[in-house]
C-alpha cells in the first residue's frame, strides 16, 4: 500500500501483510477517549480496570482518609471530586510492588481505630481519626524512606497518592493556578514577578530575542546568517 | 519457508525513518528516485488526532501521565522505550549499556529534546588536540555548508555568538529567558560559566507555509501537531512524499539483513513483518542504512555470506566497536527566592531550555581531556504524576516539621511550585574499541534475528568529568541562594549515568581513511560495498559535547549529495 501525499493513514500497517484493517480501526476509534494509545497501551488499560485491588470497605477508607488529607475547599473541590480512591486503585493495578504497603497500611489503620475507639477507622470522629494520623504523619528526612516504620511511610505514600492525585485534576490544577498547556505567545516573565523575585532583563539578551509580532513572517537570512525578515 | 520476494527494484532503500533516514529519503526524493523506507514501527503523523498526546491533560488519564508504558511518561511520543517485550538484548557480565528504542515512522525524533547544536572545529580533531581517540577524515568545514542547508531547511533558533567551537549558523531568535533561567543566568555567571541563547529545533518564526509556528506550549516531548518542531516525519519524510520522487514506506517491518550477489555487491534487504511474521525481500540499487548506530551495526553483522563471512563491511573488525553515549550527571537545588511565585502567566515556553552553557572549560589545564555543555530545567510546569510527592520536604531547610496533612498541604505546594531549578551536564566521552557491541548467537528477537549483546564501561576520563560537572552544579546553585538536594552522587561512576542512558549512542561503524581501522569512508559509504551507505551515528568517530542530531542530519546530507552523485555517473 502506498501510503500518499499527506496521507493520515491511520492503523496501517506494513505495505504486504493482510491484517484485518477494520478491527484494527475499531480499537483505534475506541481509544479517542484514550489520549492516543496505542491499541496494545489501551487493551492493558481496559484489563487493569476490570480487575479489583480494592473491596468497598478500603475504597470507603481510602475515601476518607482521603479527605482528611486534604479536606475539601469551595470552588476547588477536594480528593473525591478528583477522583483520587479510583486513581490510588489503578496505581495498585498499575504498580502491584506498592499493593502490599496499601493493603497493608489499610489493615493496620482499621485495627488502630479498633484498639483505641473500638470503630472501624471511617467510622470515627474527625478528632478522633487525627489522633490515629498524628503519631505517623511526620517523618524524618535525614532518615531513608525505606528505614523508617512500616506504618509512616504507608501514611506518606497515602498523602503523595492524594496529593498527586488531587493536583494532576481538573479542580487541582485551578487549585494550583497552573496557566499552561494552552496555545500562547510566549513574551517573558510579567514586570510584576520580575520584581518581586528581584530580577531584571539585560537589554543586550532580550534585543536577540524574537520580536513576537514578526512570528508569522518567513524567515531569511543574509549569507552571514543574519536574520532579515 | 518461503521467502517472498517482490519484482520491484528499488533505486534505494533507506532501512530507519528517523533524522538520518528522513535526511536521505529527502534528498534522494527531490533528485528524483523511486525509494522504499523500511521502517519497524507504525506509521505515525503528529496531526493524528488519534495518535496525538500534545494538549492532553494528566486527568485523561487514569494513571495520570506516570510512565508505566512509556519510560518518559505516557504523554511521551515514543513507542518503545528501554526494553522492548520480545526484542531483548544482553550484556557482558559486569558491563552496563542501556538501549533506548522508538520504532515508529520518525523513531526518536518525535520525542526528542531538539537540542541543536553543531560540532565545531575542534570537535573533528580530538586526536590532533589531546591525543585520545581519532580524527575525522573530514573537518567542519567540509560540513559547515551542510550545517547552513539543514538550519534553513528544518529551522533552529539560537544567537550568533562568535564562539570558536560552537560555531554560528542560520538562526531564527530565541525566546526570551524563563523567571529560573535569569536565575540560573546569574548564578552561572557568577562563577564564569557562561550562559546564552539555546539552539534547539522549534519554529520561533515561520520558515515555510507548510509547518507552523510554536504556539509555546512546552511539550516538543510529545511530537507537533502543528509540526513546528523538528520530528522527521512531519518536516522531512512528508514533504519527501510530495516532491518528485517516489517514497514507498514499508512500516511495520523488521530489517533482518543486507542481501548481496556473489560480486558481494548489495541487492537489497530481507525484513520480517510485524503483520503476519513472514519474511520478504525488496531490491535496490543502493541500500541506506539508518536504523540507528546499533540497530544498523546489528543488521550489518548479521549479514553474513561467503563473500563477506564476518558480517557485511566487516573485514576490519570494527563493526560495532567503538560505542560511545555522551555522559551524563545532573543535580537540582531548592532556591528559596523562587518560593512563592505568582501563577499569573503561563510560562510553559518552548519544551526544554531557553538558555544553556557550552563547554567553557581549558581541558589542558584540568584532569579530563574533553568538555561537556549545561542543560538547565525549572519552572510552573504541568503537573503529572509525582508532583506534590514529599509536598514539604523542603521544610527541612527552614527547621519545620516535614510531613502532616490538612491545609497545610495546599498552602505548601503553592509555597514550593516552581522553586526548584534543575541542571544537567552532557559531556563526551572517548570512543574506545573495548566498549562496544557484538552478535549474541545464543539469543534471539521474536522475529528469529540474533540480538545485539553490549560491552561497556566507563574510564577515570569520564568519571573525572562528571566530579567536575558536579562541583559545578554545586557552586552554581549556592550561587543562586539555593540548598543543593541529595548528596553528591557517588557509586563507582561518580554520578555518571549509566552508558546509553543519555541516548547519543554513537561510533559503531566509524568512518575513516584506512578500510583496516574504520567501516565507512568519509562520505558514509562502505569501504567493503560501494553500494551499501550508513546515515545515523553509526559512522561518528568521536560525540564532541553536543548533541549528535544536527550533525545526523548534515551528514546524512553531505551522504546523500554523493549517493546521487555516483547514481548519476552510475559508479554504483
Amino acid at each position: 500500500m502506498l501510503l500518499g501525499t499527506g496521507a493520515v493513514a491511520l492503523g496501517l500497517h506494513s505495505c504486504v501483510g493482510e491484517g484485518e484493517p477494520e478491527i484494527e480501526q475499531q480499537i483505534i476509534e475506541s481509544a479517542d477517549g484514550y489520549f492516543g494509545r496505542t491499541p496494545e497501551e489501551l487493551e492493558r488499560i481496559e484489563k487493569l480496570n476490570a480487575e479489583e485491588l480494592f473491596n468497598d470497605h478500603e475504597l470507603e477508607t481510602i475515601a476518607v482518609l482521603s479527605e482528611v488529607i486534604l479536606p475539601p475547599k469551595p470552588k476547588v473541590g477536594g480528593p473525591l471530586e478528583a477522583g483520587v480512591p479510583e486513581f490510588i486503585e489503578f496505581m495498585g493495578k498499575d504498580r502491584p510492588r506498592m499493593q502490599n504497603t496499601l493493603l497493608g497500611g489499610l489493615l493496620w489503620l482499621d485495627s488502630q481505630s479498633r484498639e483505641l475507639f473500638d470503630k472501624e477507622f471511617k467510622s470515627l470522629e474527625l478528632e478522633q481519626q487525627k489522633q490515629i494520623l498524628d503519631p505517623i504523619a511526620f517523618y524524618d528526612p535525614e532518615i531513608p524512606s525505606y528505614k523508617r516504620p512500616f506504618e509512616i511511610q504507608w501514611f506518606s505514600l497515602m498523602r503523595n497518592l492524594t496529593v498527586t492525585g488531587y493536583y494532576t485534576s481538573e479542580m487541582g490544577i485551578k487549585d494550583l493556578g497552573y496557566k499552561g498547556n494552552q496555545p500562547n505567545v510566549w513574551d517573558g516573565v510579567p514586570q510584576d514577578v520580575l520584581d518581586q523575585h528581584g530580577v531584571a532583563y539585560d537589554p543586550e539578551w532580550i534585543a536577540k530575542c524574537i520580536d513576537q509580532s514578526t512570528r508569522g513572517d518567513i524567515a531569511t537570512w543574509d549569507e552571514n546568517g543574519n536574520l532579515l525578515t | 519457508m518461503q521467502i517472498k520476494e517482490s519484482p520491484d527494484v528499488y533505486d534505494v532503500i533507506i532501512v530507519g525513518s528517523g533524522a538520518g533516514g528522513g535526511m536521505a529519503t529527502k534528498q534522494l526524493a527531490d533528485a528524483g528516485f523511486n525509494i522504499a523506507v523500511v521502517e519497524a514501527g507504525p506509521f505515525f503523523d503528529p496531526a493524528d488526532p488519534k495518535t496525538m498526546t500534545q494538549m492532553k491533560w494528566p486527568h485523561a488519564s487514569p494513571r495520570r501521565g506516570a510512565g508505566t508504558d512509556r519510560a518518559f511518561g505516557e504523554f511521551d511520543m515514543a513507542y518503545g522505550g528501554w526494553e522492548i517485550e520480545g526484542e531483548p538484548y544482553t550484556h557482558e557480565p559486569g558491563t552496563d549499556f542501556r538501549w533506548f528504542r522508538s520504532h515508529m515512522l520518525g523513531g526518536r525524533t518525535n520525542h526528542w529534546g531538539r537540542i541543536s547544536l553543531r560540532f565545531g572545529p575542534k570537535d573533528f580533531k580530538g586526536k590532533t588536540r589531546d591525543g585520545y581517540g581519532e580524527d575525522w577524515p573530514l573537518g567542519y568545514d567540509d560540513v559547515k555548508p551542510y550545517y547552513d542547508k539543514v538550519d534553513k531547511l528544518i529551522g533552529v533558533f539560537g544567537t550568533n555568538e562568535g564562539l570558536e567551537n560552537d560555531p554560528d549558523g542560520f538562526f531564527l531568535p530565541p525566546p526570551k529567558p524563563r523567571l529560573h533561567e535569569l536565575f540560573y543566568i546569574k548564578g552561572a555567571r557568577k562563577s564564569g560559566v557562561p550562559v546564552i541563547p539555546s539552539r534547539m529545533s522549534m519554529l520561533t518564526k515561520r520558515i515555510n507555509n507548510e509547518r507552523g509556528v510554536c504556539f509555546y506550549c512546552g511539550q516538543c516531548s510529545r511530537s507537533c501537531s502543528a509540526y513546528a518542531d523538528f520530528s522527521s516525519g512531519s518536516c522531512l519524510i512528508f514533504p519527501a512524499q510530495k516532491s518528485g520522487g517516489k517514497v514507498r514506506l514499508y512500516t511495520n517491518s523488521v530489517v533482518r539483513e543486507v542481501t548481496t550477489n556473489e560480486e558481494g555487491k548489495a541487492t537489497g534487504v530481507s525484513y520480517i513483518s510485524k503483520d503476519d511474521r513472514k519474511e520478504y525481500k525488496l531490491k535496490a540499487r543502493v541500500v541506506v542504512l539508518a536504523a540507528s548506530a546499533c540497530s544498523s551495526a546489528r543488521i550489518l553483522l548479521n549479514s553474513k555470506s561467503k563473500q563477506h563471512p564476518n558480517g557485511l563491511g566487516n573485514s576490519s573488525d570494527v563493526v560495532g566497536k567503538y560505542l560511545h553515549d555522551s555522559t551524563g550527571s545532573s543535580r537540582a537545588g531548592f532556591i528559596p527566592a523562587l518560593m512563592n511565585r505568582k501563577p499569573s502567566y503561563n510560562e510553559d515556553g518552548v519544551g526544554g531550555l531557553h538558555v544553556y552553557s557550552p563547554w567553557w572549560g581549558d581541558n589542558s589545564k584540568l584532569d579530563f581531556p574533553r568538555g561537556y555543555h549545561i542543560e538547565v530545567w525549572g519552572g510552573m510546569g504541568m503537573p503529572s504524576y509525582g508532583f506534590g510527592f514529599n509536598a514539604n520536604e523542603f521544610n527541612k531547610f527552614f527547621g519545620t516539621k516535614v510531613g502532616g496533612y490538612g491545609d497545610v498541604l495546599r498552602d505548601d505546594v503553592k509555597k514550593y511550585y516552581g522553586a526548584v531549578v534543575g541542571m544537567a551536564g552532557r559531556g563526551e566521552g572517548i570512543a574506545r574499541k573495548d566498549n562496544y557491541c557484538e552478535i549474541d548467537k545464543t539469543t534471539v528477537d521474536q522475529f528469529g534475528i540474533p540480538v545485539l549483546k553490549f560491552n561497556y564501561k566507563w574510564s577515570d576520563l569520564e568519571r573525572r568529568q562528571a566530579t567536575h560537572m558536579q562541583q559545578t552544579f554545586e557552586e552554581i546553585i549556592h550561587n543562586m541562594g539555593g540548598e543543593v538536594l541529595g548528596d553528591r552522587p557517588g557509586g563507582p561512576d561518580n554520578g555518571l549515568n549509566k552508558p546509553g542512558e543519555i541516548i547519543h549512542e554513537v561510533g559503531t561503524t566509524r568512518m575513516g581513511n584506512d578500510p583496516k581501522t574504520s567501516v565507512t569512508n568519509k562520505y558514509n559509504q562502505l569501504h567493503d560495498v560501494d553500494n551499501v551507505f550508513i546515515v545515523d551515528a553509526g559512522p561518528f568517530v568521536s560525540q564532541a559535547d553536543k548533541n549528535c542530531t544536527w550533525t545526523i542530519l548534515a551528514l546524512s546530507w553531505r551522504a546523500s549529495d554523493y549517493i546521487i552523485e555516483q547514481l548519476k555517473a552510475q559508479n554504483i
